[in-house]
């Protein structure tokens, strides 16, 4: 019979916190750098300039059909062989921000395009010019539309970037394994390390539905 | 020193191969009433959304209350702000109030003061019998209600021409008279008006000059006595034949 | 030692494939049974059944697959089996499969419309011949796109049994990096082979919802 000890995870549950925190720092980091990339990407795919576009695409289409961990070598170990050299901790956030980036252009740009036409004739009839139209016709309505797509990919990066803990960057996960590494308690700190990301995931996933409340309370059109 | 409200001169617009309008000439007064009608495809939508270059034109000249559209960028926005147009998908702004959606233009493109953008936009949607719609959401209301205040938005513009894109096509049959009611009095101030729609009953109350479009062009136009009663054209009377 | 990035080498990368294929065709097939379980109980009316099964995705949905993996390496000594590198990730990746097919199916069930289920219902048949005459048909017809998305996924996460020891696609990639020292070339390589799995299987699934959608507006 198995014996459980969760006393060395109940000792060290400070460092697994202080994990947690650093995993939703790195999360809400690469979140924030992701967005500017998505937007960008976006902006990009829906211009006029083919090459842009080809590039866009290629970027979008390579991230999504590869596994992060590949990804996250390939930044880490790969990229000093042509001189790029970072930190455990910087090829981590650089790997998340350029893998939510891929996830997110395509998010924003189905954002941009779930406005219907009449609403922007609407706006240009009436006398607003292209800025007024973006900021008082577009904004709110397509954040709506892409919000759900928006907070369930921020929670999917949370909980993949705990694969970052395989460069040894800094986070719950690593925590973890350094937990494991002097203590050998395998199982129950896999345990208590893997409640502890549930919890993180629905602990935002309440904070979202509240923001969503707060911002996003007229009711939907037909 | 405007004489005209709209000139239109040898007009043409293609959508690729597709001739949409073919040498539209048009010329209409200040207060006039005019219905414009056609089989889908006649360019009737195109035409009247030139006017305030929603559709841009290939070659021709508009000229909108002595403003010449085919000028450039800064002439256009001058237009549109003095013509208001009402679609036939409403196009109110969902997530904003009907009263934001009201006030919104005047504030943003006139640069008027909220109190009294909010002055005007209650006293439209008074005119337009819904004032006490003023703090709900477009999803709130009926079809025919959103489409009075899609009228009440645009007159918070102070235009001095309204176009019409089949206002009550995406209305339910109850709702197609509180609407056209709504723009009968709105002719009767003497708005210059331009419908497109296939309510004739609505074209002999108001109309001055009834238009037949066929694939791109102006095929007859007249008084509405002399429009529905003596039809010159062959396809004008297979179309009043079909809609009758 | 290190040594040149051969011919041997990429050979050896190459027939890894197998491996990440062997683990996701188990995955998915494991993950086709569970996820059918899931999606039946989670529409039934039946509420422990439901609440089971709703449990059941939120934790598989809302945990690390990563997490899930050394959960069930370390977890198979807690009952007593051989600690496996290849039986924890086929227990882990069908558990995470039938989570995330579940809600897929789910969501495609309650996609066909209430009126189908009632006119069954109206034509006196039972439970299980409207579910695999009337409603399983077309939910599959609605399913097939995101399933297909869902593939692309699997594939992708089979990548994460190498951290438990599994000698996949990345592993190889790995074991032959500590030989030759060739990082960017190497994991290039791992990269590619990844992408020709997956890019067709994605084009598909864009392919398939397309046509679902254009059958929509019909």
């Amino acid at each position: 019979m198995y014996q459980f000890n969760f006393q060395p995870v109940i000792q060290n549950l400070d460092l697994l916190l202080f994990g947690a925190w650093l995993t939703v720092r790195l999360s809400l980091m690469a979140m924030l750098f992701g967005l500017v990339v998505s937007v960008l990407g976006a902006v990009a795919k829906t211009s006029g300039i083919r090459p842009l576009r080809w590039l866009v695409d290629a970027y979008v289409e390579v991230i999504r059909n590869t596994p992060f961990l590949v990804q996250i070598f390939f930044i880490f170990f790969g990229l000093p062989a042509v001189g790029i050299s970072m930190s455990p901790n910087t090829a981590a956030l650089v790997a998340l921000v350029v893998n939510v980036g891929a996830y997110g252009t395509e998010i924003i740009r189905a954002g941009i395009e779930s406005i219907p036409r009449g609403q922007i004739e609407a706006g240009r009839a009436l006398g607003l010019n292209p800025v007024q139209i973006f900021r008082y016709v577009v904004v709110k309505p397509a954040l709506r539309n892409i919000y759900p797509s928006l907070t369930s990919q921020f929670i999917y990066l949370m909980l993949t970037s705990s694969v970052v803990s395989v460069i040894s960057a800094n986070d719950l996960a690593s925590a973890g394994a350094d937990l494991n590494a002097r203590t050998f308690a395998s199982f129950e700190i896999y345990l208590v390390l893997t409640v502890l990301y549930f919890l993180l995931a629905l602990g935002f996933s309440t904070l979202f539905a509240a923001i969503r409340r707060v911002f996003f309370t007229y009711p939907a059109g037909r | 020193m405007t004489e005209h409200a709209i000139i239109m001169r040898a007009v043409n617009k293609y959508y690729g191969a597709f001739h949409a309008l073919a040498d539209i000439d048009l010329t209409v007064q200040p207060g006039e009433r005019i219905v414009i009608c056609g089989p889908s495809g006649s360019g009737k939508s195109t035409l009247i959304r030139t006017i305030n270059q929603l559709e841009p034109i290939e070659s021709g000249t508009i000229v909108v209350d002595g403003v010449e559209l085919t000028a450039g960028g800064e002439n256009v926005a001058k237009v549109r702000k003095d013509v208001g147009m009402v679609f036939q998908s409403f196009n109110l702004f969902p997530h904003m109030t009907v009263l934001e959606n009201c006030i919104l233009a005047p504030m943003k493109a006139r640069k008027v003061s909220r109190a009294e953008a909010e002055k005007t936009a209650r006293h439209y949607l008074e005119r337009v019998k819904i004032p006490e719609q003023a703090d709900k959401y477009p999803a709130q209301l009926s079809g025919g209600q959103q489409q009075r205040v899609a009228i009440a938005r645009a007159l918070c513009m102070k235009p001095r021409i309204m176009l019409f894109d089949e206002p009550t096509s995406a209305l339910d049959p109850e709702m197609v008279k509180e609407v056209l009611d709504t723009m009968i009095d709105l002719a009767r101030e003497g708005m210059t008006m331009l419908c497109v729609t296939h309510e004739m009953d609505f074209a002999r109350a108001v109309a001055d000059r009834v238009i037949f479009m066929d694939k791109g062009r102006i095929v007859e136009e007249n008084a509405p006595a002399e429009f529905f009663g003596n039809p010159q054209n062959e396809r004008l009377r297979n179309f009043l034949g079909q809609i009758a | 030692m290190i040594r040149e990035f051969s011919s041997a080498d990429i050979l050896f990368i190459v027939t890894a494939v197998r491996w990440t294929l062997i683990l996701s065709a188990i995955a998915f097939a494991g993950g086709a049974i569970g996820g059918l379980a899931i999606a039946l109980s989670r529409s039934s009316q039946n509420r422990v059944l439901r609440r089971i099964a709703t449990g059941f995705i939120q934790v598989f949905q809302g945990t690390p697959l990563l997490m899930q993996l050394f959960l069930v390496y370390f977890g198979l000594a807690v009952v007593g089996l051989p600690i496996d590198p290849l039986l924890a990730a086929a227990v882990a990746l069908t558990l995470h499969a039938s989570a995330y097919l579940g809600e897929i199916w789910r969501g495609a069930i309650e996609a066909v419309p209430s009126g189908q289920s009632e006119a069954a219902t109206a034509l006196a048949l039972g439970y299980r011949d409207r579910m695999r005459h009337v409603i399983l048909p077309q939910a599959m017809r609605i399913a097939t796109a995101p399933t297909v998305g869902f593939l692309v996924q699997l594939i992708k996460g089979t990548s994460l049994a190498s951290i438990i020891g599994f000698t996949e696609l990345t592993r190889a990639g790995q074991i032959v990096n500590n030989a030759t020292f060739q990082p960017f070339l190497v994991f290039g390589t791992v990269a590619a082979l990844y992408f020709l799995l997956c890019w067709p299987l994605s084009l598909l699934a864009r392919h398939l919802e397309a046509r679902m959608r254009r059958a929509l507006m019909r």
